[in-house]
């Protein structure tokens, strides 16, 4: 297992946001936590990348405790987090962004990896001279996405990639997510567009108030009646 | 980084020797000017006064333009390094090397003074920064200002609780030798500057700017943001104490009262004014601030009145300050006159340009 959550709970002072969550992503995986507002998804990612901290339970990323790691040497450790909302640097250019993305990496990886992103996102290289704040919507996010991808991360964890983007951008995000799945990255992504999210994942979990109701196969959940019901509309 | 290929690149070792030499060129004609006399005692003054200012506003610059913060402490930086180099030159022979003309032995003293008040500072930065850090926005701005006022009082109360004198309360810290010369003043605010911009332009500075731009980016893709935000509050607290330093050597004198809230602002003020992260801008702010005041003088009823309406006119048509979050290269713009030349002359550039900026 490259990372296995067990049995966490998290509180946001008194309130308990997230009750007893267990699930595990295996490498070269796609798992995606689907879920409505305030289900806990974000808090669970959150916890996961060090940013808030699990009251009991325990998180294993390649086998070792990552519950009292500060989020800095996370990352380092091979986590990505694309934080939700994109969260670009907006002054700096679109390289720089990804230069930043590159923090914890040896300065010599730094060219390849851009290479790789901008292969993957040729739009960003024909902006990389522009400050970030000034792209679209969907540049930034994948300019957010990009710059998780430049620290090499062997678990990349995608917090609402469509959030915010018109039909069109968004197959075209989750088409590269698609991309990265087949050149085997393993990707946690927490989505509430349930359609998106389960046509490309490999495994899924609904979280529905702070709990896990139901998991499966990504095509099991998509046929699923309940599912149908809650999530997709009919 | 890549740049575009038909730009002319000065190489770095003759950048900095082209900047060390310019930058000694002004020594040169300011110090021959103070000595024949052509630069006035009074100018001097205002003109070591300038440099103190703006090591203040350059240091203020770290936690505010680069690090995307409000402190309003500074004054009480100043006043911890002012009054830690003051009472240490106090208490060693150098009023007496001084006056014997024999400025050469008291170096060890200023410059151990320096490094004194510079820590004092940094310690104070350090206690205030690591709590006042967890805060944001308004709330940094107020408990920083709090800070600020607390020292100021205990500096005026500190001897009744000590039961000797240590600072001299509001009676005020006096005859402290008047180590500060033009040519050290001018040492330090190159120095300040050099240390703010290496800093800056380092995986360091990236990473401080990453915390302004965006603080849980910053901390997702790797950054220890605790630590570099006391890293900059420190650094900068450290730089205010050095200027409270030479301020103390300069002015001979100490009194709490200088340390008000409104030094802060005032510095404050310098540091918006030029262009919030903008080194130049913050030079440029701190000198017009420190000299228009004194221009003001014959109008002395009207001084303050003018010189808060060059602050309104100057918001609105500016507001993002002099100079924005420009900074000046003279290498730069050497490179561009080199280019402009190369055109002008013909020579056909082999390259063509890559890409469109677009």
């Amino acid at each position: 297992m490259l990372l296995s959550v067990q049995d966490i709970h998290v509180y946001y002072g008194a309130i308990h946001a997230v009750k007893g969550v267990s699930f595990d992503v295996d490498k070269g995986e796609i798992v995606t936590l689907i879920g409505a507002n305030g289900a806990g998804k974000s808090t669970v990612l959150n916890t996961v990348s060090g940013l808030l901290h699990p009251r009991s339970g325990s998180i294993l990323f390649q086998d070792e405790s990552i519950v009292s790691v500060a989020p800095n040497k996370i990352v380092g450790r091979g986590l990505a987090q694309c934080p939700e909302g994109r969260r670009i640097f907006a002054q700096m250019t679109v390289e720089e962004n990804l230069e930043m993305g590159a923090y914890t990496r040896p300065a010599s990886s730094i060219e390849q990896n851009i290479a790789h992103v901008y292969d993957l996102f040729p739009r960003l290289k024909e902006r990389r001279r522009q400050i970030g704040g000034t792209l679209s919507g969907g540049e930034q996010q994948m300019l957010a996405m990009g710059r998780a991808l430049m620290s090499e991360p062997k678990l990349l964890m995608l917090d609402e990639p469509s959030m915010g983007l018109a039909p069109i951008l968004v197959e075209q995000i989750f088409a590269i997510i698609d991309e990265l799945h087949a050149s085997g990255s393993t990707i946690l992504l927490v989505e509430q567009n349930a359609q998106m999210a389960l046509q490309v994942a490999d495994r899924a979990y609904v979280m529905e108030s702070g709990q896990i109701t139901l998991s499966g196969t990504g095509s099991e959940l998509l046929n699923s009646d309940s599912i149908k019901k809650a999530y997709l509309g009919g | 980084m890549k740049q575009t290929n038909t730009s002319i690149r000065i190489p770095m070792p003759v950048r900095y020797l082209i900047n060390a030499a310019l930058i000694v060129l002004l020594w040169f004609i300011l110090s021959s000017l103070m000595r024949s006399g052509a630069i006035t005692n009074y100018w001097t003054g205002i003109i070591i006064m300038i440099g103190i200012n703006i090591i203040l506003a350059v240091s203020l610059n770290v936690a505010t333009g680069y690090l995307g913060q409000l402190p309003l402490g500074h004054a009480g930086f100043m006043a911890v390094g002012a009054y830690a180099g003051g009472i240490f030159m106090r208490a060693v022979p150098v009023q007496e090397f001084l006056r014997a003309g024999n400025a050469g032995a008291s170096v060890p003293y200023i410059l151990i003074a320096l490094l004194i008040s510079a820590l004092t500072a940094g310690i104070f930065g350090l206690i205030i920064g690591i709590p006042a850090l967890r805060l944001r926005g308004d709330y940094l701005a107020i408990i920083t200002l709090g800070f600020g006022e607390i020292i100021r009082v205990v500096l005026t109360n500190i001897d009744s609780v000590l039961g000797f004198d240590f600072t001299f309360g509001s009676a005020g810290l006096k005859r402290i030798p008047k180590y500060s010369s033009f040519t050290l003043v001018f040492i330090c605010v190159v120095l300040t500057c050099f240390i703010i911009h290496t800093v800056m332009k380092s995986r360091h500075g990236r990473a401080i700017l990453s915390i302004r731009e965006n603080e849980i980016a910053s901390e997702s893709v790797g950054v220890n943001t605790t630590y570099y935000k006391t890293f900059a509050f420190v650094l900068s607290a450290m730089l205010a104490g050095v200027a409270g330093c030479l301020y103390a050597g300069y002015i001979g004198s100490l009194y709490p009262s200088t340390f008000k809230f409104m030094k802060s602002i005032e510095i404050l003020v310098m540091v918006v004014l030029g262009g919030m992260g903008s080194m130049l801008g913050s030079v440029l702010s701190a000198t017009v601030l420190t000299v228009l005041p004194e221009l003001l003088r014959s109008v002395a009823d009207y001084r303050m009145v003018a010189y808060s309406l060059a602050l309104v006119i100057m918001m609105i048509f500016r507001p993002k300050g002099l100079m924005g979050s420009y900074d000046f290269s003279l290498s730069h713009l050497l490179e561009k006159g080199l280019c402009a030349v190369r055109l002008l002359f013909g020579r056909k550039s082999s390259e063509k340009k890559g890409e469109s900026r677009e």
